[in-house]
């Protein structure tokens, strides 16, 4: 195994659910030692959030997922004596994570600034609901709320369905993501410039970011996105664009010509339109592609359309989509051993020199770190 | 404050997986140059959406490219392929998404780039990665997310799989992309040693579902289920989801059943006193609270929840965002000018740096409008000579 790009950097999680977590789990993978400091006897509380009741031990399987290959420190930061101990790590640390509510670290004298001058090199990066300023300030920084508040619930789903949200908690990720580029950005400069740096970043943000395609036509036309009647597959293209019933399943059409269209699956209805319609008309033109495309298996489809260069799929559930080669070839499965309970999980999906990074170190138990943390970093004269 | 100043990004990549990823390197200070096809550009360019135009070219186009440089090359041409080679020697990061195969035709695969500059960072974008039967498919946003079991997590059950309305498979490739690129150039600042970093639009995609998926390998492979109603989230209890009340629609969050029932006088929601129905028993109590919150306003539910500090949020189009303070102050809006004097409104870097927004006003590049700076730059011109026919 390869020494991994960021081994040697120790990154302090203050975070809880997804979002700050998520970030640090990218940065363990990639090979920083994370170590996340947690209340005494509670925790994290994504430790206490399961979803379809699934639970490890004391701990949700979600926080197993996402906690996977980090250390826990716990730390009572209304404690002089721990606060005292934290602050000693941070000034040891390179990164320091953390998802409170704007104050909360100004409460406990952990805000940048002060950790600034306990420790000037280090890469405070914070992530908030919506900001440190304006109305919306105090409100939760929780996944679906912030889909709804930023537009993101009127790009899926049809246009007769209500607002649909995305069913991932995509704000809480792509945040988390975006978080890692701000630190590691900060990170390379620091390598040149021997400073620190504040990587701030916001759900509402990454969500409107995670949107300027949108937003951009949106600002230059005025015009609201318009999801089609059925089988919307983007607010903003032309038919084809979506997902179609078959006789056995479902199918995804991208974009193509409408006319190379009608000829490959022999649609004679859509004949009578040019590609210059296929937004203004697209409604008409996914009514009649419903229709024709259900009337034949997925795999007649897709025979008549890879042939003739297009873009299309079937469409896979998990069950399916795991028995394929393509998935298995991927060895995107690893195993964590986590106290003799095996769980299966995803590893990180980016290679590096052709290897794969793989990690079977499970989540910690809380407070399973602290002699190991106190011994190696604080008391340490490194 | 421009934490990649100095960096130098060499940007072969269309579409939007991987220039989402260079748009954030620019973002953040590096310099970022398109290498283009003569005549045509970028596919992106000519990608309109939506029936709406910008100046012939497309709006996501200018969305995408704003901040970056522009130089066109023919790359099946000895002498352009001489000068892009040159520039290569001196890039700190250069990244592609074709597909498998195309960049070893042309002489500038990994191995090949290795032996110009050893140094240097080569990222690369697949569809489904260099193996397996897939590679030669078409790495596609919603033929992606058709492949991936995604389509099966969003709306409401009796609905068909129903696929993300924004390119999310492109931007999350974008963004491990980006990380593995900054990741192997810090590593770089201590080694000295060059990388090659990968990614695939589906492993990127795969591990977008890394909660959900986790759940599916260890509960005996049962496949997600969405709720019959209000679904918000195949895996999470009621009262997840969005709900119409009497003018609009609220999201409620993760909630306790039996303070709502209080909160909002329902008194039907009080007989689930036992928390693991809310999962298991959820159409049945998502039922009774679509009924209960129809019968009243958004504005009147919604100041009841947020007193006790529940988690929930007006339901909001672009329109409505538009006329908040909450979305005022954050200044997401910026105004980009290309070069051409054509004002182009977009958003900016979601990333704060030191408290300050990254804000550029250099807009997208018009077509091979930075060849000549760009060869006197990096010295293109006076070093070459004549291609040695082998």
């Amino acid at each position: 195994m390869m020494d991994l790009p960021l081994q040697g950097l120790v990154v302090l999680e203050f975070s809880q659910y997804l979002s700050g977590p998520s970030a640090g789990l990218r940065l363990a993978d990639l090979g920083a030692r994370v170590i996340k400091i947690e209340r005494p006897k509670a925790g994290d509380a994504g430790r206490k959030l399961a979803i379809k009741n699934l639970w490890v031990d004391d701990s949700s399987l979600l926080f197993h997922t996402i906690n996977r290959n980090k250390e826990s420190f716990t730390a009572n930061l209304k404690d002089a004596k721990d606060l005292a101990t934290v602050k000693k790590l941070i000034t040891k640390a390179d990164v320091l994570i953390h998802n409170f509510r704007p104050g909360v670290m100004q409460k406990t004298g952990l805000d940048y600034d002060a950790v600034k001058e306990i420790n000037p090199r280090l890469i405070y990066a914070e992530i908030s609901g919506y900001g440190k300023e304006g109305p919306w300030k105090n409100r939760p920084g929780q996944d679906l709320l912030l889909q709804s508040m930023t537009g993101l619930a009127y790009t899926t789903g049809n246009g007769m369905n209500g607002p649909v949200p995305f069913g991932v908690a995509i704000a809480d990720i792509l945040s988390g993501a975006q978080l890692v580029q701000g630190i590691l950005a900060a990170l390379i400069r620091r390598q040149k410039k021997g400073i620190g740096a504040l990587i701030e970043i916001s759900l509402a943000e990454s969500l409107l970011d995670f949107q300027f395609e949108l937003l951009t036509t949106y600002y230059t036309s005025n015009q609201q996105p318009i999801r089609s009647h059925n089988s919307n597959g983007h607010p903003l293209l032309s038919a084809p664009y979506g997902i179609y019933q078959t006789a056995d399943g479902y199918i995804a059409l991208a974009m193509m010509d409408i006319r190379i269209l009608a000829e490959a699956i022999d649609c004679t209805l859509l004949y009578k339109f040019s590609s210059e319609q296929a937004f203004a008309e697209r409604d008409e033109i996914k009514a009649i592609l419903a229709e024709h495309l259900c009337s034949e298996m997925t795999s007649h489809w897709l025979d008549s359309l890879q042939r003739a260069g297009l873009w299309a799929m079937e469409v896979f559930d998990w069950e399916k989509m795991m028995t394929h080669e393509a998935y298995q070839c991927l060895q995107m499965e690893q195993v964590l051993d986590a106290r003799g309970k095996k769980i299966i999980t995803t590893r990180c999906p980016i290679r590096i020199n052709g290897e794969r990074l793989h990690s079977d170190k499970p989540a910690p138990v809380l407070g399973e770190h602290n002699e190991k943390v106190m011994r190696e970093i604080v008391r340490s004269e490194m | 404050m421009n934490l990649l100043k100095d960096i130098l990004v060499i940007d072969f990549s269309q579409f939007l997986s991987g220039p989402s990823a260079s748009l954030r390197l620019a973002d953040m200070g590096a310099q970022v140059i398109k290498i283009e096809r003569p005549g045509a550009g970028d596919i992106c360019r000519q990608l309109y959406v939506s029936d709406v135009v910008i100046e012939g070219e497309s709006t996501i186009f200018h969305a995408i490219n704003r901040n970056k440089q522009s130089y066109a090359a023919d790359l099946k041409d000895a002498g352009d392929l001489q000068k892009v080679k040159r520039l290569l020697a001196k890039a700190d990061v250069m990244m592609h998404n074709f597909r498998p195969g195309v960049m070893e035709r042309i002489g500038l695969d990994y191995e090949t780039v290795k032996v110009i500059n050893p140094t240097i960072i080569y990222a690369e974008i697949s569809g489904y990665g260099c193996e397996g039967p897939w590679q030669d498919l078409p790495g596609q946003d919603l033929l992606l997310q058709a492949a991936s079991g995604l389509t099966w997590l969003s709306n409401n059950n009796n609905e068909s799989p129903t696929p993300m309305g924004v390119a999310v498979v492109d931007i999350m490739a974008g963004t491990h992309v980006a990380q593995g690129i900054l990741a192997t150039l810090y590593k770089r600042g201590i080694t000295g040693e060059g990388a090659l970093v990968q990614v695939s639009m589906f492993e990127s995609i795969l591990d977008f579902q890394f909660e959900v998926l986790t759940c599916y390998y260890n509960d005996g492979n049962q496949l997600p289920v969405r709720s019959a109603i209000n679904s918000g989230h195949a895996y999470v209890a009621a009262p997840y989801g969005i709900y119409k009340t009497k003018d609009g629609y609220i999201a409620l969050a993760m909630t306790n059943i039996l303070l709502l029932a209080d909160l909002l006088q329902c008194v039907s929601l009080k007989q689930f006193t036992d928390s693991n129905d809310w999962f298991n028993k959820r159409d049945e109590i998502k039922e009774i609270l679509a009924d209960h919150l129809i019968t009243n306003t958004a504005v009147y539910w919604l100041p009841l929840l947020e007193k006790a500090d529940i988690w929930c949020a007006p339901v909001m189009n672009y329109d409505k965002l538009k006329k908040e303070e909450g979305y005022r102050v954050l200044n997401m809006e910026i105004t980009v000018k290309t070069s051409n004097g054509l004002s182009v409104k977009t958003t900016r870097c979601p990333i704060r740096v030191d408290g300050k927004l990254l804000i550029s006003s250099k807009g997208a590049p018009v077509l091979g409008e930075d060849n000549e700076k760009i060869e006197k730059q990096f010295d293109l011109i006076k070093e070459f000579s004549p291609v040695i026919k082998s």
